[in-house]
C-alpha cells in the first residue's frame, strides 16, 4: 500500500512543473499540455485521497474533472486553430494586441 | 354674467408671432403686414368690448379676475396666470393696443423697404403680448414675466439694425441698464412676498396694511427698490442714459416701445401698488423729488440737442417725470391721464419725426432741416399739433393733464415741486417749439440730393399720424374739469388708484378754490407761451438771438450740450471699473485658474495612466506570472495564519 504523502508529493510536483510549463514556454499548444498537467495533479490528489479515506466521492470528481479537461480542450485548441489562422503563429508573446 | 375674455387680447398678438414663424415665409409682405397689424386691431376691439363690459358694471365692482390656469404651485404658495381688469388696466390696455395698432399701420409704411421686414414685425408683436400681459397681470410674478418681456423686446428692437456697432451698443446699454432695475424689482417682490405673504395684487393690498406699519423700514426699503426698478424701465435718473441711445432703433419703434407703452411701465407700476406707496411715505417723496429732478433735468438737455430723435427722447424723459411727480404728490390719477394724453401725442412726434426722416432720406440732423412746412403738409399739420399738446396749450390733450399734475402737486403742498415742474413745463414748450421751427420754419437748410428725393410719405403713414393728431386734441377732454360732475376720467380711474388715504389727499385738493386752480391753470399757460414765444423769436425771427445767446452762456451751453457729461461719469465710475475686473477675470481668474484646474485635473489622468499603462503587456504569460504570485502570497497568508 502506497502511503498517501507520496501520492500527494507527486501531484505537488506535477503541478508545479504545470505552473511553470504555462508561464515560461512561449507555444500555445504546450502551454495548453502543461494546463493538463496541472489539472491532472488535482485528479491524483482526488484518487488518493478517496483511497485514504474509502470514500467513492473522489473519483466521481475525477470523471468530472476529466470531461471537461475535455470540452476545455475542444474549444481551447479551436482558439490555437484560429489564432494560427489569423496571424500564423501560436508563440503567446506574439499575440499582444489587447496592450494598451 | 357676460366673461370679458381677458386672455385673448394678451394671445392674439402672441399667435400672431407663432404664425409669423411658422408660414411667414410663404405669407409675402402684405401677408405679413396684414397679420402682424390683423392681430393686434383684434386685441383692441377685445380691449374695448372688455372696458365697455367694465363699465356696464356698478362702480363699486369694476374689478374682473380672470384665471386662465396655475402656473406653478409649491405647497401654500401658488400663482396662477390670472388676468385683472379694473379701470386702470383698461386704461393701459387700450392705451396700448390702440396706440400700438396705429403704430404697427405705420410701420408698414416706414419699413417698406427694409429686408427685415418679417423680423420687425415679429418683435414688435412679441412686444405687445408682453406689454399687454404686464398691465393684465393679476399678480407681481406674472407682471413681471411681462416686464422682462419687453425689456427682452426692447433690446432686440434697438439693436434691430444690428449691423450697425452704434446700434448694437444701445441695444446693450439698454438691457443692462435694465437690468439693475430688474434686480431691484426682484428684491422688492421677494421683500413684499415675504412679509406681506402673497403676491397677487388684491390679496397683497389688503394684508399691507396690517403686516407692513406706516412708514416702517421694510415697506420703505421694499417699495424704493420697485421704485429703482421703475427709475430703470421708465429711464428716471440715475438710470435714463439708456433711452437716449434707444432712437439707434427704428422710428416706430422709438414711437411704440420708447414714447407710449414700454417706458410708462414704471408709472404703471408705481400707480399699481399705490397702497403700498401710502404706506410708505418717504418712497413716495423719493418717488416725486426723483420725478420733479428728472423732468427739469432732461428738459434743459433737451434744449441743446441737435438729432430731432434724441430731442424727443429727453422730452420724453422729462415728461416721464412728470408722471412720477404726479404719483409722488399722491395725484395717482393725473399720472395715468399724462400717460394717456402723452401716449397720443409723443407717439405722433416720434411719428411725425420718422416723416420727415423718411422724406428726407434718412436725415436727422435739425441743422439740415427747415422750411418743411409746404413740402410735408400733413406732417407738418399733425406734428404741429403734437407740439401744441406737449406745450400744455389749450385746448390740446397735454395742457389737461399736466395741469391735473400741477395742481395737484401745489394742491398737496409741495410749492417747490409744483415750482420745479413749471418751470420744466416752460422748457417743454421752449425746446419743442424750437425743434418745430428749426424743422419746419425758416429757411430750408436741407441738402441738396435730400431735396431732391423730398417727398410725402405714403397713406399708411400719414392715416396713423391724423388719427393720433385727433386724439392729442380730443384725448384731454375727458379729464376736463368742467364737465358735470368734474373730471370724468379720474372719477373713472378713482377705485384703482384711491385708496383711503389717497381720496383724503384729494378732497384736500378739490378743497382748493376754484379761484386758485384758474389762477395756476392761467400760470402754466403763461409759461407756456412764453416759451414758445422765446423759441419763435430766437431761432425764427431773429436767430442772431440764439447765436448771442449761446455766446453769452458759453459754460452753460456747454454742459447741456453734453449731457452734463453724466455718461461719460458713468463710464469712468461704472463701466470701465467693471470692464477691467472682468477683463482681470477672464485673463486671469478664467484663463489661469479655471482653466488650469480643467487642463490640471487632465494631466493628471494622463500622467497616471502612463504609468498604469506599463502594467498592460498583453502578454498572457505576464499576468499568469502575477496571477501566480498572487495566489502563492495568499496560500503562504492563509496557511500560516
Amino acid at each position: 500500500m502506497i502511503p498517501l504523502s507520496w501520492a500527494l508529493i507527486l501531484s505537488a510536483v506535477v503541478f508545479v512543473i504545470g505552473v511553470i510549463g504555462v508561464l515560461i514556454r512561449r507555444n500555445a499548444i504546450v502551454i495548453f499540455m502543461s494546463i493538463e498537467l496541472m489539472l491532472n495533479a488535482a485528479n491524483l490528489v482526488f484518487v488518493a485521497f478517496s483511497q485514504h479515506l474509502r470514500s467513492i466521492d473522489g473519483q466521481v470528481f475525477v470523471f468530472f474533472v476529466m470531461t471537461v479537461a475535455a470540452a476545455e480542450v475542444a474549444v481551447g485548441l479551436a482558439i490555437i486553430v484560429n489564432l494560427f489562422r489569423l496571424r500564423e503563429t501560436v508563440m503567446v508573446d506574439e499575440v499582444n494586441l489587447l496592450k494598451g | 354674467m357676460n366673461l370679458p375674455l381677458l386672455w385673448i387680447i394678451p394671445a392674439l398678438p402672441i399667435a400672431a408671432v407663432a404664425l409669423n414663424l411658422l408660414v411667414g415665409d410663404r405669407l409675402g409682405r402684405r401677408g405679413i403686414a396684414w397679420l402682424a397689424c390683423g392681430a393686434v386691431g383684434l386685441a383692441f376691439l377685445a380691449a374695448v368690448r372688455a372696458a365697455l363690459t367694465l363699465a356696464a358694471l356698478p362702480e363699486g365692482e369694476r374689478q374682473v379676475v380672470e384665471t386662465a390656469y396655475t402656473w406653478m404651485r409649491v405647497g401654500d404658495f401658488s400663482i396662477q396666470v390670472a388676468f385683472l381688469l379694473d379701470p386702470l388696466s383698461t386704461v393701459m390696455a387700450l392705451v396700448v393696443t390702440g396706440v400700438g395698432f396705429l403704430i404697427h399701420v405705420y410701420s408698414v409704411g416706414y419699413m417698406a423697404h427694409d429686408p427685415s421686414y418679417r423680423r420687425f414685425f415679429l418683435y414688435l408683436n412679441l412686444f405687445m403680448f408682453a406689454m399687454l400681459t404686464l398691465v393684465l397681470a393679476d399678480n407681481l410674478l406674472l407682471m413681471f414675466v411681462g416686464w422682462e418681456g419687453v425689456g427682452l423686446c426692447s433690446y432686440l428692437l434697438i439693436g434691430f439694425w444690428y449691423e450697425r456697432p452704434s446700434a448694437a451698443e444701445a441695444g446693450k446699454k439698454a438691457f443692462i441698464v435694465n437690468r439693475i432695475g430688474d434686480f431691484g424689482v426682484i428684491l422688492g417682490m421677494l421683500m413684499l412676498f415675504t412679509y406681506g405673504g402673497s403676491l397677487q395684487y388684491e390679496r397683497l393690498f389688503a394684508m399691507a396694511p396690517h403686516v407692513f406699519a406706516l412708514g416702517g423700514g421694510l415697506i420703505t426699503g421694499a417699495m424704493l427698490l420697485m421704485f429703482l426698478g421703475a427709475t430703470g424701465k421708465s429711464a428716471q435718473l440715475p438710470l435714463y442714459t439708456w433711452l437716449p441711445d434707444a432712437m439707434e432703433g427704428p422710428t416706430p419703434v422709438s414711437a411704440l416701445i420708447h414714447a407710449a407703452t414700454m417706458v410708462t411701465a414704471g408709472v404703471y407700476l408705481v400707480a399699481r401698488c399705490h397702497v403700498l406707496f401710502e404706506l410708505a411715505p418717504v418712497a413716495l417723496q423719493t418717488v416725486a423729488v426723483i420725478g420733479a429732478a428728472t423732468a427739469l433735468f432732461a428738459a434743459t438737455i433737451g434744449i441743446a440737442q441737435n438729432d430731432i430723435k434724441r430731442v424727443l427722447a429727453y422730452s420724453t424723459v422729462s415728461q416721464l417725470g412728470y408722471m412720477f411727480l404726479a404719483c409722488g404728490v399722491g395725484a395717482f390719477g393725473a399720472a395715468i391721464f399724462h400717460l394717456m394724453t402723452h401716449a397720443f401725442f409723443k407717439a405722433l412726434l416720434f411719428l411725425g419725426a420718422g416723416s420727415v426722416i423718411h422724406a428726407l432720406s434718412d436725415e436727422q440732423d435739425l441743422r439740415r432741416m427747415g422750411g418743411l412746412a409746404s413740402r410735408l403738409p400733413w406732417t407738418h399739420a399733425t406734428m404741429l399739433t403734437a407740439t401744441l399738446a406737449i406745450s400744455g396749450i389749450p385746448p390740446f390733450a397735454g395742457f389737461f393733464s399736466k395741469d391735473e399734475i400741477l395742481h395737484g402737486a401745489f394742491a398737496s403742498g409741495h410749492h417747490v415741486i409744483w415750482l420745479v415742474g413749471l418751470i420744466g413745463a416752460a422748457l417743454t414748450a421752449f425746446y419743442m417749439f424750437r425743434l418745430y421751427v428749426l424743422c419746419f420754419r425758416g429757411p430750408s437748410r436741407v441738402t441738396p440730393e435730400a431735396a431732391h428725393h423730398l417727398h410725402e410719405s405714403p397713406p399708411t403713414m400719414i392715416v396713423p399720424l391724423v388719427v393720433l393728431a385727433a386724439l392729442s386734441v380730443v384725448g384731454g377732454w375727458v379729464g376736463l374739469p368742467l364737465l358735470a360732475g368734474g373730471h370724468p376720467f379720474e372719477r373713472w380711474l378713482a377705485p384703482s388708484v384711491e385708496s383711503a388715504a389717497g381720496a383724503h389727499g384729494e378732497a384736500a385738493a378739490h378743497a382748493m378754490s376754484a379761484g386758485g386752480a384758474w389762477l395756476l391753470m392761467a400760470l402754466s399757460v403763461a409759461v407756456a407761451l412764453a416759451g414758445i414765444a422765446l423759441a419763435v423769436r430766437a431761432y425764427l425771427q431773429d436767430p442772431e438771438i440764439a447765436g448771442r445767446l449761446r455766446e453769452r452762456l458759453r459754460v452753460v451751453h456747454a454742459v447741456v450740450f453734453h449731457k452734463y457729461w453724466v455718461d461719460e461719469i458713468y463710464d469712468a465710475l461704472v463701466v470701465s471699473p467693471i470692464y477691467r475686473l472682468s477683463r482681470w477675470l477672464w485673463r486671469v481668474w478664467d484663463v489661469k485658474v479655471v482653466d488650469g484646474t480643467v487642463n490640471g485635473v487632465g494631466f493628471t489622468f494622463e500622467g497616471v495612466s502612463a504609468v498604469l499603462r506599463l502594467f498592460q503587456t498583453g502578454f498572457v504569460g505576464t499576468y499568469a506570472l502575477i496571477f501566480t504570485i498572487g495566489v502563492a502570497v495568499l496560500l503562504y497568508h492563509f496557511l500560516r495564519g
